[in-house]
């Protein structure tokens, strides 16, 4: 393994900035051979990204959501692949630090994630749940201080490079399907086979192949809270967040590539302003709503966070609902509303103002956790949700 | 009180067959109880016992256990009682 860089003396802006340098050079070989983007995720790791959420205790900066979102949107606008597995990794170093603190080994596990920046993968979905995050087929079967687990899993994002997988299943073989916990593996100690490979319109770095997997681990290495804790209080939220950021990464790269193209066409004719400037104001306006929502949210978040329960209620819920809906679809409409303004200009794949890579991307927005069945769970929550105003004396 | 909540959950938290006696501390969430039927139980909640929950108490915790769902009507109840 390479020493790590030295980041004494660089600010997290130039930490940031050479992360997205490296993102910004591959983005195009990573996008076009579908393959991991290797060199931005070495950037991060030289400039100790990933590891920085861990507590100051244990070797890390203490970095929040608060911190994490906004490298995932200057990411996006570079390389959204890239954006995205630095979001993905970092929900689930969350979860590790939000309910590992108590258990020695997975406070050893966040020390070598800061010291070693150490990769992490998820795997939620599972064949035969229909995309349902709050459900497993398989289970764990405890042997001893160990447990065996084998998994059909039709997704696991970059799967063949991280360093571990936290991976959703029933709490024994006679737990009903919603009674999940989530399990460290190591990559030393499953086997993955590949069974679907990544070929998709967009997000093509983040290598999302299908597999299953085979594996056997002390039974210490099981996060202590349940799944259902875990998703409802912490890790939805926090992906809807941090996803909504990257998205926003991607329609912030649009808007420059649109501004830059109105600015060219304004100095061809200098008198009269073109006809595409009231298009940019109008596109303007929509990605202010992205940037305005994903603020409310990380508000919410503080707050969640910052009471002593940390009981995400259904208003709560409904925010991270709304935010991933409203900006999965808005930031897909201001990359098109950069497409009309570039017109053939953002049609081509060459020159400067290229828009297909970020508009295949950013169709996976209303996707990945399908905005349909977000609405779905939302529609339930509306049937008892209580606005301040309504509450009887 | 205790029996008409049991009562309820049984009506209306969906849980599995499989799922056993539910005692007064058994963790309904573990036990099966889905996102729509604890939506289901707490507005029959609401209606059997004339309250209505808060926005602060809508949460997981509230519906976690028959005895959690009980001091919640508790509370409610004698609040509005001294109102």
């Amino acid at each position: 393994m390479k020493p790590l860089g030295d980041v004494a003396g660089a600010s997290l802006a130039e930490r940031v900035q050479a992360a997205v340098e490296a993102a910004a050079q591959h983005a195009e070989a990573v996008d076009r051979e579908g393959r991991f983007p290797i060199e931005a995720v070495e950037a991060l790791r030289d400039n100790r990204l990933m590891g920085f959420a861990v507590p100051p205790e244990l070797g890390g900066e203490g970095a929040g959501l608060a911190d994490i979102a906004p490298i995932c949107t200057t990411l996006g606008t570079a390389c959204a692949s890239t954006a995205m597995v630095f979001a993905m990794h970092h929900i689930c170093l969350a979860n590790l630090i939000d309910c590992g603190l108590e258990s020695p080994w997975h406070r050893e596990l966040m020390h070598r994630a800061t010291t070693e920046q150490l990769l992490f993968a998820s795997s939620t979905t599972e064949a035969g749940v229909g995309g349902d995050l709050r459900q497993s087929i398989c289970a764990v079967e405890a042997d001893g201080a160990a447990f065996n687990l084998a998994k059909a899993a039709p997704v696991i994002s970059y799967g063949e490079e991280t360093d571990a997988i936290f991976a959703t299943a029933r709490r024994d073989p006679d737990a009903p399907s919603s009674d999940q916990v989530l399990c460290v593996l190591l990559a030393d100690q499953y086997e993955l086979e590949r069974v679907s490979t990544w070929d998709a319109l967009g997000m093509r770095g983040t290598c999302s192949h299908g597999f299953r997997f085979k594996a056997t681990a002390p039974i210490e290495q099981i996060l202590p809270r349940p799944f259902a804790d875990i998703a409802a209080e912490s890790m939805i939220a926090g992906s809807h967040i941090l996803w909504s950021s990257v998205w926003c990464g991607i329609a912030a790269d649009a808007m420059a590539k649109a501004q830059a193209f109105v600015i060219a066409e304004a100095r061809k004719s200098p008198g009269s302003p073109p006809a595409s400037a009231t298009k940019l104001a109008e596109a303007y306006a929509r990605f202010r709503t992205i940037e305005a929502t994903i603020a409310d949210a990380l508000a919410r978040w503080a707050a969640m966070r910052a009471a002593p329960e940390r009981a995400a209620t259904v208003g709560f819920s409904l925010a991270m609902n709304a935010l991933k809906v409203s900006v999965s679809t808005t930031a897909l409409q201001v990359v098109e509303d950069a497409l009309m303004i570039c017109g053939l200009q953002g049609y081509k794949n060459s020159g400067p103002y290229g828009l297909g890579r970020p508009l295949r991307d950013i169709h996976s927005a209303r996707l990945m956790i399908s905005n349909d069945r977000i609405m779905a769970g939302a529609g339930q929550m509306m049937l008892i949700q209580r606005p301040a105003a309504a509450r009887r004396a | 009180m205790m029996e008409k909540i049991r009562e309820l959950i049984e009506q209306h938290a969906g849980l599995p067959p499989g799922a056993g006696e539910i005692a007064d501390d058994t963790d309904l969430y573990r036990a099966g109880m889905k996102s729509f039927a604890s939506v289901q139980l707490m507005l029959a909640i609401e209606e059997t016992f004339e309250i209505e929950f808060p926005e602060e108490m809508l949460n997981r915790a509230t519906f976690r256990s028959a005895s959690a769902i009980a001091q919640a009507v508790e509370q409610l109840s004698s609040g509005s009682m001294a109102a």
